[in-house]
């Protein structure tokens, strides 16, 4: 930092050589076993995660995974490395702590549609439009499973659970139109059916610099079976990549996209390179420490306290 | 004035100057005068003239405008109040002088604008009134439309000229204070101090000279309980923060957001209440003690992650600046009634910590403390500060900040093995490990919600979740039995113990002080850590016939206040009782001993 005589500011830790370490291994990195239902998307979820480590060479300390409550929200405990399993809707807030104060870690956060866009839906609007540098995944199952089948934010209209017994009647939210309006940098959609392109995506948001959010529908097999097989081409439906031509950068095409009926399409939808929270706030500090060049921090404070006498 | 000093003015003579000890100054205008401003020079006067002081302020939570006081007490000895009564009232309009006439003291001054204030016949022979243009004077002396601006600057001439100020330091406190601003505002400033200042009192009134301050020897610091808290929070070493805005805690927040950046910390102005506890947690998690605070409403909403806080084992303080509840209730009035909610606040069994400041300069060093309470124990800490605190204004010794400074950056070295939550530590604690650090056997840690094992894994065994909730509990009952007893204030034994928290330590003492003078047998303890309390209480207790805690919340509805109700379930002693009262305002001293006369000759005429 320029300014070596304040408190020590944690940066970003240079990568060690090759071959020191070796990558970690999905047993290394792999914790408790899920305690998901047999056939739940998120399993595909998790994999993919622990292959993107393993094939990006993170290492524990440089990464922390957070989530709030939820079925999808228990997977830190699945991930052998530094976690925090927050409360309902907030990880977004906690994680932003993280980000925020640790340029040195890259921030993961794993949640579900209520936790997201339910409980949450302030702090996905507020994380989004201020642009802080982490990745949120959110495995959309369009119901609650964790609570054992009552409607979700974006359970469709119609969707017969314990809460809505003659069918939702709320018009559901449409993830990706949320997150392009609110000013989310990097937007994509991805299906936990299609393994090698949950990688691509999650490797994609984890090269962005800024708020990546990713829509994975995720199918809870217990409670909203078959949810996503107009999506799936191994049960009939299709699989369709955004199409070659599409701008990320246009903001109105990506809406456009995103207002497509199911199955609709996969991939980018939109990305763009305005700054972070993160590097504004440095920009701010930077700003701010020059005029304090070589003083220790009770010379600062002691500088203010001289013109409060 | 302390009542021996005040000399009657020869009537007829000329002016003379009494030396006096101390003075009650009352300023009573709306809220966009600047009265803060003139109480604001003069609390830094007394600070830079080694004098005590303490200010009161009530401001209408109002966008602008409406009726505001400000109050300053300034003493050559020690200043525990700001004082009953006032010696001097500066009434700018028709409502000042109805409202505050009444809290002069007997042939007190009333100084009072002419152009807006017509005094009541009936009261001027029982006050001094001297009456001023000071509106039209201010518009002649720096021209101008202005409306009412700068007629506060030329009241300061007045006060100044009144109290024989120190005219050099009070050129250079309105200096520092225009600086930076157009030169004009400043020669208008001093312009208008010097109308006020050369306008003639005529020989209605006598002037006075402060006595001879009993001198600290050291160079004092003058803020109000919110600033000291900021600055509590940086010297701590403190470098991040989340909070929302609400009166009255905002200006915490907008000191920490500008002061922050200068040592590479940031204060984030989060979406809500609920984001900042949030994201204050996800910070300290990752490293450093983060902070958050508010006030009533907003202590509220945080109430479920601090319950995260408290089973994670994340240190974190949240400060709240109390204020009138339920609810919206009174914004800008103070009201000592969170005290249940910060003990108890969130669901479960969820020990915290709890500490009270009683006065402007403990806001500073509680804070320095909280922070450290909070990494030693892992635990959240409240710091239960109020709106009267929070806006006072004392003078106090400037801190060896060299000395106190601290620096908690958190170690990153790779370490063996780590249990978040290792059961059999003798006091429940471990020395947290945080995301970064390398743990060589390979198996991390996860800071959950749930019941969890050792290494955070979730686990709803019932062994595991007593042993964890002892584990969390024993944190707190470690940390109770290094606490310092509580000092005696008075005779260590006697009739009365009054118990206060809070800023109501101030009247407290004064009143134990006029109590004593009086030759009545009264002491008072204040009790800063109000969670977990601090070791002997019982004893102390046990030396006094009547145990009165002295608090402003409401009785009625418990039967007794609520630390009073506190003490009572801890101590099943019937002769704990409470003086409380509801109506936004500070205890008076008088109020307080009252209060205790009537408190004891009820208890004597049921025995």
């Amino acid at each position: 930092m320029s300014n070596p005589a304040n408190t020590s500011v944690i940066e970003t830790v240079a990568a060690l050589p090759a071959g020191i370490r070796k990558p970690l291994t999905k047993k290394e990195i792999s914790s408790d076993h899920p305690t998901w239902c047999p056939g739940c998307g998120d399993f595909a979820v998790l994999a993919l995660y622990f292959k993107m480590i393993e094939r990006r060479q993170l290492w524990q300390e440089k990464i922390t995974t957070v989530s709030g409550i939820g079925c999808s929200s228990r997977f830190p405990y699945f991930v052998q490395a530094h976690g925090a399993h927050f409360i309902h809707g907030r990880a977004l807030s906690f994680a932003s702590g993280v980000s925020l104060s640790r340029p040195d870690l890259h921030v993961f956060v794993f949640g579900g549609d209520g936790d997201a866009f339910s409980i949450g839906g302030n702090h996905f609007t507020h994380t989004a439009r201020k642009n802080i540098k982490l990745t949120y995944v959110v495995m959309d199952n369009w119901v609650y499973g964790l609570t054992k089948k009552q409607t979700s934010p974006t359970s469709p209209l119609g969707f017969k659970s314990k809460t809505d017994i003659w069918g939702a009647v709320d018009y559901p939210i449409n993830p990706m139109k949320q997150a392009i309006s609110a000013g989310a940098s990097f937007v994509a959609r991805t299906t936990h059916s299609n393994p090698n392109h949950v990688l691509q995506m999650m490797e994609a948001a984890l090269d962005h610099d800024g708020f990546s959010f990713i829509e994975c529908l995720s199918e809870c097999v217990e409670f909203y079976d078959g949810a996503f097989d107009a999506s799936n081409p191994r049960k009939g439906g299709k699989f369709n990549l955004v199409p070659a031509d599409h701008d990320v950068t246009d903001e109105q095409a990506a809406y456009k996209l995103a207002s497509e009926p199911f199955p609709g399409h996969f991939g980018i939808f939109y990305k763009s390179t305005k700054p972070t929270k993160n590097a504004k706030e440095a920009t701010v500090n930077a700003g701010a420490m020059e005029k304090f060049k070589g003083l220790k921090d009770w010379q600062i404070l002691q500088k203010t306290f001289d013109r409060m006498k | 004035m302390s009542d021996t000093a005040i000399t009657l003015p020869p009537a007829g003579g000329p002016p003379q100057a009494s030396a006096i000890s101390e003075a009650v100054i009352r300023i009573a205008g709306n809220s966009q005068d600047g009265i803060q401003a003139i109480g604001g020079f003069l609390a830094r006067l007394a600070g830079r003239s080694e004098q005590e002081v303490m200010t009161f302020m009530t401001i209408p939570s109002t966008i602008s405008g409406g009726p505001s006081i400000f109050q300053v007490r300034i003493g050559s000895g020690e200043v525990l109040s700001s004082g009953d009564d006032a010696d001097v009232l500066l009434a700018f309009y028709q409502h000042s002088y109805d409202g505050h006439i009444g809290s002069l003291k007997k042939r007190g001054i009333v100084l009072y604008d002419t152009d807006h204030v017509q005094p009541n016949q009936e009261l001027l022979g029982e006050y001094s009134h001297v009456g001023i243009a000071i509106s039209s004077l201010t518009i002649e002396a720096i021209g101008g439309t202005g409306r009412d601006k700068g007629k506060n600057i030329f009241s300061l001439g007045l006060l100044a000229k009144m109290y024989d100020l120190n005219v050099p330091k009070l050129e250079k406190l309105i200096g520092e204070r225009f600086s930076g601003k157009d030169t004009t505002i400043l020669n208008n400033a001093l312009t208008a101090f010097h109308a006020g200042y050369n306008h003639s009192l005529g020989n209605v009134v006598e002037t006075f000279k402060f006595m001879e301050s009993a001198g600290k020897g050291a160079s004092q610091v003058v803020m109000n309980g919110n600033e000291a808290i900021a600055y509590g929070v940086i010297a701590a070493g403190v470098r991040f923060g989340a909070a929302y805005p609400i009166t009255p805690w905002s200006d915490v927040m907008e000191i920490l957001r500008r002061e922050l950046p200068k040592y590479g910390g940031s204060f984030i102005q989060c979406e809500d209440e609920i984001a900042s506890v949030s994201m204050a947690l996800g910070a300290s998690y990752a490293g450093r003690v983060a902070v958050t605070g508010s006030s009533g409403p907003g202590i509220s909403l945080k109430a479920e992650a601090l319950g995260w806080g408290v089973m994670a084992e994340v240190p974190l303080v949240v400060i709240n600046v109390q204020r009138g509840g339920p609810s919206t209730g009174l914004p800008t009035q103070v009201e000592q009634s969170d005290l249940n909610l910060a003990i108890y606040g969130s669901h479960g069994d969820c020990p915290r910590v709890v500490l009270a400041p009683a006065h402007v300069e403990d806001c500073f060093y509680t804070t320095i403390e909280a922070v450290n309470i909070a990494r030693r124990y892992n635990v959240p800490v409240m710091i239960l500060s109020d709106q009267a605190i929070a806006t006072r204004i004392e003078a106090f010794e400037m801190p060896p900040l060299e000395k106190i400074c601290q620096d908690i950056t958190p170690d990153l070295t790779p370490v063996e093995d780590y249990k978040p939550y290792a059961l059999g530590t003798p006091d429940g604690t471990v020395t947290r490990v945080v995301p970064g650090t390398r743990i060589l056997s390979g198996r991390y840690p996860i800071a959950g919600g749930l019941e969890h094992d050792e290494y955070g894994h979730p686990s709803a065994s019932p062994k595991l979740h007593t042993q964890m909730t002892a584990k969390r509990r024993l944190k707190l009952q470690s940390l109770a039995v290094t606490l310092p007893v509580p000092e005696v204030y008075g005779a260590a034994e006697g009739d009365v113990l009054l118990v206060g928290w809070g800023s109501t330590q101030g009247p407290i003492k004064e009143a134990v002080d006029r109590a004593r003078a009086a030759g009545e047998n009264t002491s008072a303890i204040n009790i800063k850590y109000i969670n977990p309390l601090p070791p002997g209480l019982e004893e102390i207790f046990s030396r006094f016939k009547h145990v009165l805690v002295v608090e402003i919340n409401d009785e009625g509805l418990y039967g007794f206040g609520q630390l009073a109700s506190l003490l009572r379930s801890r101590f099943c002693d019937p002769k704990i009782r409470g003086i409380t009262k509801t109506d936004g305002l500070t205890f008076k001293v008088k109020e307080i001993t009252e209060r205790v006369k009537a408190a004891v000759a009820s208890a004597t005429c049921k025995a």
